[in-house]
């Protein structure tokens, strides 16, 4: 996919890849904690099933010299479809099966008109609030160990 | 991509692939390495829970769900090639990119016989890479009536007949042609509703009745 063709997201799309980043992040006991609250199996469909492959990671040396490839990575992905045929795809990285079936299943709820706001307030939202502190609690880690170093500026 | 767009590719959902990828695509795969080993002779594919679109038998549709991927062009007869809902299922299950010319294609699926163009407009393959070649999978009715030819070549031990149904009029002649081709030539897999058998670039054909 092109930068240009990535810019012509629509808010609709823009806001399902943001849900799908937050499943997608989420660590499997969060997910499925949060899917517990829910309480709601929606009747599905796996048209593909949970799969482990692997992805190739590229890098780019400083973000701008030429693409290299890294490392690959372990992903498991899962598509479902909802009775109403909506699709949902779920995948992430690691090996856990149960996450990917149910982001996909969140992912399908998700563009259902009538399941939106349920699924933002009871799913989405817990699981961002927890990424949030995870990531400004290691944020206050690192800042603790910060380092200034000094030096003297030389009368040259 | 505009949200009607995107709302249209994925409000119709794609039915299931393979209910166990891995075994369901290594037995037909041995089916098919069967079938080309051993030319003429019929493969039962079994126990395989596919619910492919229409016109697509369940035959056919294992065989391109387990060799295809984004690595294979695929050719689609006319018919397929218009019909979206088939186009969608191969293209969400394999990834394999549609070809417009058969001459590029890796894999040709033809459902109606009489959509199949001529053999030699396919990929024979180089003499210096012959395996890349188009490989037909062509969808046929049974694999015990229909005009009855003979094969001899590898595999065979010493004659082995075979007729299919339905056939292009001047299939058999085309395919004769192919042979003369070895170690170019395209391959064939006649995929009935349960059944495999192939005829490869290797096999001699006679018995065509004039």
């Amino acid at each position: 996919m092109t930068a240009s063709s990535l810019k012509e997201h629509s808010p609709e799309v823009t806001a399902r890849q943001s849900a799908m980043s937050i499943l997608t992040k989420a660590p499997p006991q969060d997910l499925a904690v949060a899917w517990a609250n829910l309480s709601y199996e929606p009747e599905h469909t796996v048209i593909r099933p949970a799969e482990t492959g692997l992805v190739m990671v590229r890098g780019r040396t400083g973000g701008t010299g030429a693409p290299f490839n890294m490392c690959e990575a372990t992903i498991t992905r899962c598509v479902i479809a909802l009775e109403d045929g909506t699709t949902g795809f779920g995948q992430a990285l690691g090996r856990d099966k149960q996450k990917v079936l149910r982001a996909a299943l969140v992912d399908a709820l998700w563009q259902q008109p009538e399941h939106r706001s349920t699924i933002e307030e009871k799913i989405l939202q817990p699981l961002a609030d927890l990424q949030e502190q995870a990531e400004s609690k290691t944020r206050a880690e690192v800042a603790a160990t910060k380092v200034d170093f000094f030096t003297m500026v030389r009368g040259e | 991509m505009s949200t009607q767009a995107t709302a249209s590719i994925f409000a119709r959902a794609p039915a299931p692939g393979f209910s166990d990828p891995v075994h369901n695509a290594q037995s037909v795969f041995r089916a098919a390495m069967n079938a080309m080993a051993q030319p003429g002779t019929i493969q039962q594919l079994s126990d395989l829970a596919l619910t492919p679109p229409a016109p697509l038998s369940v035959s056919a549709t294992a065989l391109v769900l387990t060799l295809c991927d984004y690595d294979t062009p695929l050719w689609l007869d006319a018919d397929l090639a218009a019909n979206d809902v088939v186009k969608n299922y191969i293209r969400f299950h394999t990834a394999a990119p549609f070809v417009e010319s058969p001459a590029e294609a890796s894999f040709a699926l033809v459902a109606n016989t009489k959509r199949l163009p001529a053999i030699a407009s396919f990929a024979a393959g180089t003499s210096e890479y012959p395996d890349r070649s188009t490989t037909i999978i062509l969808m046929v009715e049974d694999l015990k009536t229909g005009q009855g030819v003979t094969l001899q070549g590898p595999g065979i031990k010493t004659e082995k007949q075979f007729s299919v149904s339905p056939t292009p009029p001047v299939f058999w002649q085309q395919m004769q042609d192919n042979s003369r081709l070895f170690p170019l030539g395209v391959d064939v897999i006649f995929a009935s509703d349960h059944q495999l058998a192939g005829i490869p670039r290797s096999s001699q054909i006679s018995g065509l009745e004039a």
